[in-house]
């Protein structure tokens, strides 16, 4: 039962960081390009927005019913940086939908690009930064601890921040293929062919600063990822996808891309998986919360895997409909 | 401000916020189907353009509705840590169903917004409907997990440890059929009487605007079946708590002493020194019979409640008056509109009526936050009933009284521009199609 959570677990995360990524990475490439992005990005992700971020409350949900510690950790110590996410969502989201459906393009759209670009940029870089912080080792949960200790230091540093503008690129990266993927003129191809380069370059150099920084600051990650065969396996894998995927872009081979990609961001993941899994947070006093010691009791997991077996019966083959409307016809 | 009261506060703006589009986004998705259903039998373009224009609209309240029901789902933790840590994993389950329905939800809205040429008719139609139905599951399901609040069950506390977990009996608690069935109606009421107004509104401007006259009374025929079958479910709610959470009972009547044979209070003040109300209605008897079934049973007072354990009188007996009032107007609007649909059909486009549907606009949304602090103030001072103490679930973070101000400024913000947005979209709806205005010219 565990391990069927945790693969729907790992399955949210992953369409999330597709998907949900390549809705920010939109907001994010709209904010270094320009209004021309605009029509693109509307053409790539608009039937599919409203799906994109389903799978951050699915796995939501999963956490604080299988895992109800690990939730409450993270909702008392990284209370600020979740805000900012929640301010972020909520701002990006009205800001896309109220432009997307307003009924005519007038002056008061700068307000809605701007709120959407920059709310896109600050939400996927507290992402990160909150994923950064459930690896930093600074989590505390010592109730006498100051402000400071407690509220602070876990996510206020230069390695969180790294994780931060990391995890924007990666979304970045994933935005400028899907819509490369949809983009007719050549200009266009050519545009955000050049981009997804650019974005490609920009992440191994900023991958490079986070794992400099991790082994400065005696990230508990870096020696459990130097340690990993896996890990190594993986990160290795998504390198060498990395010239393999210039050469499908400057052949434009659409279609193969988007799978390259979506492969290489797998990877990317589970080499930070099988580094940290199962611990998911290294607290402060050298404990950790794991999938092992924060998972709730057997009644509550046996009813959540049914609800997620019909649930995955019910959804799985929707989205595929979806997609099938939408994305896979010429 | 202390934390305990920030946290309530920004609680109390998020779901308030929330429910109102959650409401719209679970209703209108039926009013929609079936203005299409109509189309597809008739052939009316009218109604092919009254379910375009609904589905706009449905749009965007579906999407505030899902990034304020995120912010929600991640607030539950930021400001209730303590709760959720037990609660989560007693209570998840409905939520975990309610993530399947609410995904389901999306998908088929996609397919609906953007399926109308690629889709075969019959299957656009059966996705709206999908949209309907998943986002009254979801509604009914979050219902559920909050009434477990009310009514704690499926687990056992020893020692402060909770044990012996049964999510199903959790989810399947004594109050989860009575609130749900209350609320579902609750939202048919509150967008049916909203939704015909508006419509109404713009009747009084071009009174024999065809598609204008399809919607209100699509809207209103939906809104008036709620409303006149919400009393029975208010029946239920009330006799199921009268037993269960005697105190709530209390406080929503202002009902200071145990008696028999104890009357209904209408209206009032709430006086706490004298324990009496001041410059109220009372009804001799009719508490007891509508609380027990009897005219002569006994009604427990706030005199038998200790005083750490008594809601705010105040708060929640207005919000009850309202809520009732309210809801008792509505049913009597509702029962005219019968009447008048009767009597003559062209009466219900009378400008009277209409006026007073205008009227109604926000009423049923008011009596649906009425109704939800009587269940969440009547509660207090706990979160998980006779189980957990609010202020023990409190985060320990100080400083939410920040977080509160800027969420009220954002969810107020919101409003206001979703307010101009919508007025805009109904301008439009006129210039973009033009056979709502001159129907009669083409015929």
């Amino acid at each position: 039962m565990l391990e069927f959570i945790v693969l729907v677990l790992s399955i949210a995360f992953f369409f999330y960081t597709l998907l949900g990524g390549a809705d920010f990475g939109a907001g994010i490439i709209e904010l270094f390009t320009g209004n021309k992005s605009i029509r693109p990005i509307y053409k790539a992700i608009a039937p599919v927005w409203e799906v994109n971020h389903m799978w951050l409350i699915l796995a939501v949900v999963i956490i604080f019913n299988g895992f109800p510690p690990i939730y409450t950790q993270m909702s008392i110590s990284l209370h600020i940086p979740l805000f900012i996410i929640l301010m972020g969502i909520v701002l990006r989201g009205t800001a896309f939908t109220f432009r997307h459906y307003d009924t005519h393009v007038d002056g008061t759209h700068v307000y809605y690009h701007w709120i959407f670009r920059i709310s896109s940029l600050v939400t996927a870089i507290f992402l990160g930064v909150t994923l950064g912080a459930m690896m930093y080792g600074k989590i505390d949960n010592d109730p006498s601890s100051n402000f400071q200790a407690q509220f602070i230091a876990p996510w206020f540093n230069y390695f969180c921040f790294s994780v931060g503008i990391f995890v924007a690129l990666i979304f970045a990266y994933i935005a400028s293929i899907f819509i490369l993927g949809e983009a007719i003129e050549a200009k266009q191809v050519k545009f955000y062919a050049v981009l997804a380069k650019r974005f490609s370059i920009s992440m191994i150099m900023v991958g490079s600063i986070v794992l400099f920084l991790a082994y400065f600051n005696e990230v508990p990650f870096f020696t459990l990822a130097l340690s990993s065969p896996i890990s190594w396996a993986a990160f290795i894998g998504a390198s060498i996808l990395l010239p393999v995927i210039w050469i499908a872009i400057n052949k434009q081979q659409f279609q193969r891309i988007r799978v390259l990609v979506a492969a290489q961001v797998g990877l990317i993941m589970l080499g930070w998986a099988a580094a940290q899994v199962p611990i998911l947070i290294h607290m402060k006093d050298g404990k950790h919360l794991t999938l092992y010691n924060a998972v709730a009791p057997k009644a509550t997991l046996y009813y959540l895997t049914i609800a997620l077996v019909v649930g995955s019966l019910l959804i799985f083959p929707s989205i595929y409909y979806l997609f099938r409307i939408f994305k896979f016809k010429p | 401000m202390d934390v305990l009261t920030a946290a309530r506060l920004q609680m109390a703006f998020s779901l308030g916020f929330h429910i109102i589009f959650a409401c719209i986004g679970m209703t209108i998705p039926f009013f929609m189907a079936y203005a299409e259903w109509k189309w597809l039998k008739t052939g009316d373009i009218v109604y092919k353009d009254l379910t375009k224009a609904w589905s706009k609209g449905i749009a965007i309240f579906f999407a505030v509705g899902a990034v304020s029901g995120t912010m929600l789902s991640f607030e539950l933790g930021l400001l209730w840590p303590e709760f959720m840590k037990h609660a989560g994993g007693i209570i998840g389950m409905p939520f975990s169903w309610e993530g399947t329905a609410f995904f389901i939800e999306a998908i088929a809205l996609g397919v609906f917004l953007y399926g109308w040429d690629r889709v075969p008719k019959w299957t656009h139609w059966f996705s709206g409907l999908i949209v309907g139905i998943s986002g009254l599951a979801s509604g009914i399901l979050v219902v559920a997990a909050n009434s477990w609040m009310n009514s704690p069950a499926g687990f056992e506390v020893i020692n402060g440890e909770y044990v012996n977990i049964d999510p199903l009996a959790a989810m399947f608690n004594d109050a989860w059929f009575s609130q749900a069935l209350h609320m579902s109606l609750a939202s048919f009421v509150a967008t049916g009487f909203a939704v015909a107004g508006l419509h109404g509104f713009y009747l009084l401007k071009n009174k024999d605007n065809e598609f204008h006259k399809a919607a209100f009374k699509i809207a209103l025929t939906f809104g008036t079946i709620a409303a006149i079958l919400i009393p029975i479910s208010g029946d239920i709610a009330a006799k199921d708590i009268a037993v269960r959470q005697p105190a709530k009972l209390a406080a929503m009547e202002a009902h200071y002493h145990t008696e028999k044979g104890a009357s209904l209070i209408l209206g009032g003040i709430p006086n706490h020194e004298t324990q009496t109300v001041d410059y109220a209605l009372h009804i001799p008897y009719a508490l007891s019979f509508l609380a027990h079934g009897d005219l002569n049973a006994e009604v427990i007072g706030l005199d038998q409640i200790p005083d750490d354990e008594e809601p705010p009188v105040l708060i929640v007996h207005f919000a009850f008056q309202i809520m009732v009032g309210i809801g008792s107007l509505l049913a009597l609007i509702g029962l005219v509109f019968l009447f008048l649909n009767w009597k003559n059909k062209a009466l219900i486009y009378h400008a009277l009526f209409l006026k007073i549907l205008v009227f109604c606009i926000p009423l049923g949304f008011i009596a649906l936050e009425a109704g939800w602090t009587v269940t969440e103030v009547g509660r207090q001072p706990w979160i998980i009933y006779k189980v957990m103490r609010t202020k023990d679930a409190v985060t320990p973070m100080p400083g939410i009284q920040y977080s509160f101000y800027i969420t009220l400024f954002m969810y107020l913000f919101l409003s206001a521009v979703l307010f101009w947005l919508m007025k805009r979209q109904i301008n439009a709806i006129h210039q973009e199609y033009p056979i709502i205005n001159n129907k009669e010219k083409i015929d």
